[in-house]
């Protein structure tokens, strides 16, 4: 069998597959005020903690199985973002607030007179949808290229992912980007041709993302369980005798991080329609450190670990900022340390080794 | 008679009377009392008499009689009402400080009704000016004549013009003789004989200012249709020749400037990341809360001047100090209480300690607010060094960058020559060896970390006097600082002072073709890509430390 002596994949795609279809079809059956109604807004929070966990998930690709601690990825999930926010912002067409039929708002506010070249294109969304995987891809291969040929490891790569991060967010603050400079993309009207702020669409939304998170987890799945997967996890552990048994490191993990970077594209592309912005402070530092405490907090290697570390610590920011806000950050630095220093696998890690023990 | 006048008269009289016994005295005494002559002279009712008495003070070889027409010059010389008493007066919110305008003497202060002012008309204003800057020009103080110069130059008439060639070839101070010359040489321009306007040209050219360019520009200017404005060629030629050298001088200064600039940003760089290339590179530890013992430096120093709002240097004083123990203190708490847990595993300790620094950072909003507080600056950081004409320093970068050497040199010295220095270098080069000679090493894991530290909130000290003391204040340095440790070759600290400045100057360089923020990407590109090529840094470890 498929998934034979693996009980928590099972569960995890049964709960997946549980959320992404009966929480949306019960928004659009029942009436509000009937018991099993979900409100729009579990809807979209539900959406927007999917793409995290999808997110989070490709983050422990290249961190839990390949360990390399990339402080940057939060880059890949903005550019993918980006590339969905640049064809919803031609969908906008002429019904902008300046009403131009070719330039979004904010490039008429420049007193742009043409669209710049990487616009064109975005119309199609088979085009946007190409360069959601594509570009976020592309750089992943050139950064990971450079980085990991001349072997740069360990907290060097660690930081100059963060300086990637960081370069892309200052440059992204730049209006003669031409992506919006510091307000980003906003004011999408609509997806496909259906209104983006309807019901339906955000339940389909949800859908989806609940669709291509489980795809995305099978796939993953299938990768580090592929015989890729068994090298890129022994370069985990032991790099050099990789290397001296024959492998071509760099080309293993250049591999294991492009595929995680285009997931967290994919990741991004479903996150903007469903929050309606991006903008550049998703390219900030710290969103990428969120990620890494996610993958910790539901530990690593393990893919689902990382599902769950992403919703929990979700959950518990949504939760915290509405409550009481100064208190998030103290939490969220609480977790950074309690974690690492008392939990080192997780809390996934530590239910497995209790369960373990009991036995 | 006008009661002015016959006041006048009686006091004349009266001094006369009071004058002839002390003239024999000597000739001390006649200069003292022709000033008090003078003086009493001043308070007569006509402008003619007026006039005299100025040609009179004039006369009087004293510096308080300069004093005296200054203070006329400005409408600071009064009469107090109730006895006539010649004074000078500094307007203050009460009503006025007097002086005795013959001895100088304080007098308190009065109200402004209690006195009447000594007017002067235009053309006693100008005499005076006139007369103010020849005594001037006379006085023995080189500093004054070259004041009273340079108050010439701003407004040119043919009377100071006369001055200042009568008084050239008696000055011996050589300053005041190039300023001299400079201004003749401008009106020397204007001249209908070709060679001295050749020979202006050729002395102005030695001596740029703004005021020379823009006279040199008049010169070489078109006018509308493209025909020159200056009608002989030789002297426009010369002119341009002039201009041309002028600009490759005033390149050089543009080109000091920005070497200026990038040292001091360098400073500052260097001042973040010292204290990292302790912690991550002398003990391999990625301390993220770097920033943010940064960030309590500065507080401190906010808490020192609201402590002492009257004393601004002395409390910058302190809060070196304070700063330096409140951080190596936190510091020391840090290494105790988590990363010791976490030696030889870096990436957990690099997300630990960014925990450390999100509690610290909500900590310091929570106290004080999420909005920037404002630290002052004591006067004389403030401000600019005037070199010339086209270069200034401000002061306050130029004390960090000295403030910055201090601070490298001392760590230096710690490093170098103290006990913990030793056993710090010890056991950054093999921890096991150097506790099998009996070295404490949990101990000195703890003071580096401490001093790593407490240099950090040194740093926060010098930087809040150049930007905004916020919560945020950490993060926006910590990205640069591992860039500056990185490049510069982790555990070096020689790497970390070259790599700041370089990168600083990098910076400052590259800001005017591509903008500010642009620059700064571009150097972090360039970081990016030099890492792939020197994995190790600019000065990268050697030995077998190095593995492992």
């Amino acid at each position: 069998m498929l998934f034979k002596n693996d009980k928590a994949t099972v569960w995890v795609l049964a709960v997946l597959a549980a959320i992404s279809l009966i929480v949306p079809l019960c928004n659009l059956i029942f009436a509000p005020g009937s018991p099993l109604y979900f409100s729009a807004y579990t809807v979209s929070l539900l959406g927007k903690y999917t793409t995290f966990a999808l997110l989070g998930m490709s983050l422990d690709l290249v961190w839990g199985y390949c360990g390399i601690l990339a402080l940057g990825h939060g880059a890949f999930f903005a550019l993918g973002g980006y590339m969905m926010g640049m064809y919803l912002m031609r969908q906008i067409g002429n019904r902008g607030v300046y009403g131009d039929p070719l330039l979004p708002d904010f490039m008429v506010f420049l007193d742009w007179k043409e669209l710049p070249w990487y616009w064109h294109g975005f119309d199609q969304f088979w085009f946007a949808a190409i360069m959601i995987v594509l570009v976020p891809g592309a750089l992943a291969f050139l950064f990971g290229w450079l980085a990991f040929r001349s072997r740069v490891t360990g907290v060097y790569l660690s930081i100059i992912t963060q300086a990637l991060t960081y370069a892309l967010l200052l440059a992204f603050f730049r209006n003669e980007m031409g992506f919006g400079g510091n307000n980003g993309l906003t004011d999408f009207k609509e997806i496909l041709g259906f209104n983006i702020q309807s019901d339906a669409v955000r339940a389909c939304l949800l859908m989806a993302s609940g669709m291509i998170l489980i795809l995305a987890f099978l796939a993953s799945r299938w990768v580090v369980n592929s015989k890729l997967g068994r090298v890129v996890r022994a370069i985990r552990d032991q790099e050099m005798r990789v290397r001296f048994l024959g492998y071509r490191v760099e080309m293993f993990k250049l591999w294991i991080f492009v595929f995680a970077a285009m997931l967290a594209g994919i990741a991004g592309a479903l996150y903007v329609p469903q929050v309606g912005i991006i903008n550049p402070s998703e390219f900030s530092p710290l969103n990428s450190l969120e990620i890494v405490i996610w993958v910790a907090i539901g530990g690593r290697g393990t893919l689902y670990g990382a599902i769950v570390g992403a919703v929990l610590v979700n959950y518990t920011k949504t939760l915290l900022t509405g409550w009481a806000p100064e208190i998030w950050l103290f939490f969220l630095g609480a977790t950074f340390i309690l974690v690492t220093v008392l939990l080192p696998d997780g809390l996934l890690g530590f239910w497995q080794r209790r369960l373990q023990e009991q036995k | 008679m006008k009661p002015n006048s016959f006041r006048w008269c009686c006091q004349v009289i009266l001094g006369f009377i009071l004058m002839s016994p002390t003239l024999s005295i000597g000739q001390e005494n006649t200069a003292e009392d022709a000033f008090s002559a003078a003086l009493s002279n001043l308070k007569a009712g006509s402008m003619q008499e007026r006039g005299q008495a100025i040609e009179q003070l004039a006369a009087v070889q004293k510096p308080q009689a300069t004093t005296v027409l200054q203070a006329l010059l400005d409408g600071r010389l009064f009469t107090l009402k109730t006895d006539g008493q010649l004074v000078i007066g500094e307007e203050i919110e009460t009503g006025y400080k007097l002086t005795d305008a013959k001895s100088a003497e304080s007098l308190g202060i009065v109200e402004r009704s209690a006195t009447q002012k000594i007017t002067v008309n235009n053309s006693l204003r100008t005499s005076l000016r006139k007369i103010i800057g020849r005594l001037q020009l006379n006085d023995d103080d080189s500093a004054v004549r070259l004041a009273a110069v340079s108050a010439m130059g701003k407004s040119v008439d043919d009377q100071s013009l006369a001055m200042l060639r009568g008084h050239l070839p008696m000055e011996q101070d050589e300053s005041v003789q190039k300023a001299i010359k400079l201004i003749l040489g401008q009106e020397q321009l204007n001249s209908a004989d070709k060679t001295v306007r050749l020979a202006a040209i050729d002395l102005l050219k030695e001596q740029a200012s703004q005021n020379v360019v823009n006279r040199l520009n008049e010169l070489v200017e078109k006018d509308a249709d493209g025909h020159y404005l200056e009608a002989d060629s030789d002297v426009r030629n010369q002119a341009e020749a002039a201009l041309s050298k002028i600009n490759s001088q005033l390149q050089m200064y543009a080109g000091i400037e920005t070497l200026f600039f990038g040292l001091s940003l360098g400073a500052v760089l260097v001042l973040a990341a010292i204290g990292l290339a302790i912690t991550f590179g002398v003990m391999g530890v990625i301390n993220m809360a770097h920033g943010e013992l940064m960030m309590l430096g500065a507080y401190t120093t906010y808490v020192t001047q609201q402590l002492m709002p009257n004393h601004l240097g002395l409390s910058l004083a302190i809060a070196v100090p304070a700063a330096f123990i409140i951080s190596a203190l936190t510091g020391i708490v840090i290494e105790r209480g988590i990363i010791r847990f976490l030696y030889g595993r870096p990436l957990e300790t690099l997300l630990a300690t960014f925990g450390v620094s999100l509690f610290l950072q909500q900590t310091v909003r929570s106290i004080f607010s999420p909005l920037n507080r404002s630290v002052a600056t004591p006067e004389w950081m403030s401000g600019t060094l005037q070199i010339n004409d086209f270069l200034s320093l401000t002061w306050n970068r130029l004390y960090i960058l000295v403030f910055c050497l201090m601070v490298f040199v001392l760590l230096l010295q710690i490093l170098k020559r103290t006990r913990l220095g030793l056993e710090v270098r010890a056991v950054a080069q093999n921890r096991n060896m150097a506790k099998a000679m009996g070295i404490p090493t949990g101990r000195v894991d703890a003071l580096t970390f401490g001093l790593g530290s407490g240099i950090a909130g040194v740093a926060g000290v010098a930087l809040s006097q150049i930007t905004n003391v916020g919560p945020n204040l950490g993060q926006a340095y910590i990205v640069d600082s591992f860039m500056v440790v990185v490049f510069g070759g982790v555990g070096n600290l020689w790497g970390t002072l070259v790599a700041g400045f370089s990168l600083g100057i990098a910076n400052k360089l590259l800001e005017p073709y591509a903008g500010a923020v642009l620059a700064k990407i571009l150097v972090l590109v360039f970081i990016i890509l030099f890492i792939q090529k020197r994995p190790r840094g600019l000065f990268p470890q050697q030995g077998r430390a190095v593995e492992g």
